[in-house]
């Protein structure tokens, strides 16, 4: 007997009881649709930092305070680091000497303090994130105004109260009102706001868009700190930043600063460190998805087995008809096969629905990759869970099963 | 030589210490185109002896020879395939697949047999014709009555032309006259030349059949011509 006889059968086994079918396939659908969801999720996420930090340019140097990486290479003792940054011993005389004496590989750099405080525009108040900043924080950190203009070098230099808004923060403050020259205060004294930064975008969590810039000097004289948050330079020729590191590396040394004292990094090693902690990420959400895809095999194992039993009749009078053992073996499989089948397409498809909707405020991202595994394991589950079912459907003896009530 | 030939056959049943001889070295003869009738009561052994005859179940001793050949100890895959080429069934209970067309349910065997689906309905039709079903092609068994189920199930018997045709007490489950009805497309397929074996109660089955086996106790108690 040819397969696609023996298929069409179990196509219509499925659609005589389609009410069945389709509650058993639910389990399947639930299971790929949650692993490709998940595992979407944490995929987007993966593909939105890359993209932030190919925006910045792969020439660009990190120096923080402490040693955040720790000894192994991943962000290690979160602590110890935290100790270090507020012994702060990494200056901002550092960042100008670091830029004096390597100009020749260096073509920029800024540096960045933070600290917080309660920003009031007429009645409006937000508690809010201060980055003190370099006038060249704009170029170093590609980081636009999107309406008024960047403060200048001169006053920095001469700390001027004046502000950038975040995009987000500004529509907070002001809503339908342009910030452009008006006056904010915080923690009661008066600023200008100098302009608003083009929209960064985030998803959840802290965000560039909800904090206010302001000179470094500034945040330095007014919030009564030295604290600095880190360096960002930008090195002239990309294949030299390992050149970079070391020159920057000496300079500090020069000063002396001691090893743990200060951590130079590039963004491969940010972005690698980023990376591993989101695929462990990825991989763990996909597991626990994977959970409900094999409760869906069980499911699939439980129907196919009182399937059998009801259908003991008809299975004894397929065989009295000349059914072999196998023709009655491959037609239960396929039936178990092609509910996980259908059932992970339908899985795929709410999921891929699930990410587009989903994008309104998380980078979600169906990868193939993703969609082949669900697609592969569900299949293999169906298999699995339908053979012990097909294999007790072929061995059941005709006379027993025609007699059976 | 003899169409089928059971020769000193037996089967014996194990339940819990107690072995069941449900035949007992049973040795049976039938020529192409007879029609044999089997009464016996409940528990004789005479559906026993329809299993064995018609290679549903395997025999524990004897042998039978089908046109010659041994196919006492055929494995289930060549069983089936026997079955499907050679056998023919009707059953009490019709069995017919629910929710499944007339025509379908004809067709059955000859997705078995490897046939196409053209050709399986093309045949299913021309049977179902045969029948007198040729206007209910597309109707469920349950759409039609029981005496038309079972015209369907014998036109499904029927379809690989079969060696011998087997009949379980087709008219058990029939009004009388769906029953009488019955019993006639027997005598006419009979009247074709088509070798039936038929266990009934009917006491005036002999109307149509022409030989008479009585089964008591797993063994062939009388013989008769009618």
């Amino acid at each position: 007997m040819e397969l696609k006889s023996i298929f069409l059968t179990a196509i219509k086994a499925l659609w005589i009881n389609k009410t069945r079918s389709i509650l058993t396939m639910l389990g399947v659908i639930i299971g790929v649709g949650s692993v490709v969801l998940l595992t979407s999720i944490g995929t987007g996420l993966q593909i939105y930092i890359e993209k932030q930090f190919a925006d910045l340019g792969a020439n660009t140097l990190f120096v923080v305070p402490g040693n955040p990486f720790g000894e192994g290479g991943g962000l290690g003792n979160q602590e110890a680091a935290f100790i270090e940054s507020t012994k702060a011993n990494l200056k901002r005389r550092h960042l100008d000497k670091v830029l004096r004496d390597n100009r020749d590989i260096i073509s920029d750099g800024t540096v960045t303090g933070y600290s917080s405080g309660e920003a009031k525009y007429k009645e409006e108040t937000k508690n809010v994130t201060l980055l003190g900043v370099t006038a060249n924080y704009e170029t170093v950190n590609n980081t636009k105004a999107g309406k008024g203009k960047w403060f200048s070098e001169n006053d920095e230099e001469r700390s001027k109260r004046i502000v950038m808004l975040g995009s987000e923060i500004a529509t907070e403050l002001f809503g339908q009102v342009d910030p452009v020259n008006k006056k904010i205060k915080i923690e009661g004294q008066n600023y200008r706001v100098a302009g608003v930064l083009e929209e960064k975008g985030s998803f959840g969590g802290p965000s560039y868009d909800n904090y206010i810039y302001l000179p470094l000097n500034t945040l330095f004289d007014d919030f009564n700190t030295e604290l600095i948050d880190n360096f960002i330079f930008k090195v002239k020729d990309e294949n030299k930043i390992n050149e970079a590191i070391n020159k920057i590396e000496q300079t500090l040394y020069s000063e002396n600063l001691e090893e743990d004292e200060f951590s130079v990094f590039d963004q491969t090693q940010l972005l690698e460190t980023i990376n591993s902690i989101l695929g462990v990420l990825t991989a763990g959400l996909g597991a626990i998805a994977a959970i409900s895809l094999v409760v869906g095999g069980i499911g699939i194992m439980n129907i196919m087995l009182v399937s059998v039993s009801e259908r003991t009749r008809e299975i004894g009078l397929r065989k009295a008809l000349g059914a072999t053992p196998n023709v009655i073996l491959i037609q239960f499989l396929f039936e178990a096969a092609l509910l996980s089948l259908v059932g992970g397409m339908i899985g795929v498809g709410i999921a891929y629905a699930g990410s587009l909707f989903i994008q309104q405020w998380f980078p979600a991202q169906v990868t193939m990759g993703a969609v082949v595994l669900a697609f592969s394991v569900s299949t293999v589950v169906g298999l699995i869970f339908g053979a012990a079912p097909a294999n007790r459907a072929s061995k059941l003896s005709p006379i027993e099963a025609l007699r059976y009530e | 030589m003899s169409l089928l030939q059971l020769k000193n056959v037996s089967k014996h049943y194990q339940i819990g210490d107690i072995t069941i001889k449900a035949l007992n070295k049973l040795s049976f003869k039938i020529e192409p185109g007879e029609f044999v009738a089997v009464m016996g009561q409940s528990g004789s052994g005479k559906s026993t002896f329809l299993q064995i005859a018609s290679m549903l179940a395997e025999p524990t001793t004897g042998t039978i020879t089908l046109r010659g050949k041994n196919v006492t100890h055929y494995d289930e895959k060549d069983r089936a395939h026997l079955r499907n080429k050679e056998i023919g069934f009707v059953f009490q209970q019709f069995n017919l697949l629910a929710k499944t067309s007339a025509l379908d349910n004809v067709a059955l065997p000859l997705v078995y047999a490897g046939e196409l689906e053209l050709a399986r309905h093309k045949k299913a039709k021309e049977m179902l014709d045969r029948v007198g079903l040729g206007d209910r092609l597309e109707n469920a068994p349950n759409q039609l009555s029981g005496g038309q189920q079972q015209r369907v199930a014998i036109a499904r018997a029927l379809i690989n032309e079969p060696s011998i045709l087997f009949a379980d007490e087709p008219t058990g489950n029939l009004d009388s006259k769906s029953g009488t009805e019955i019993k006639n497309l027997f005598k006419e397929l009979h009247q074709e030349g088509k070798t039936i074996i038929m266990v009934t109660h009917e006491k005036n089955i002999g109307k149509i059949a022409e030989r008479l086996l009585i089964i008591e106790d797993g063994k062939i108690t009388s013989d008769t011509k009618i």
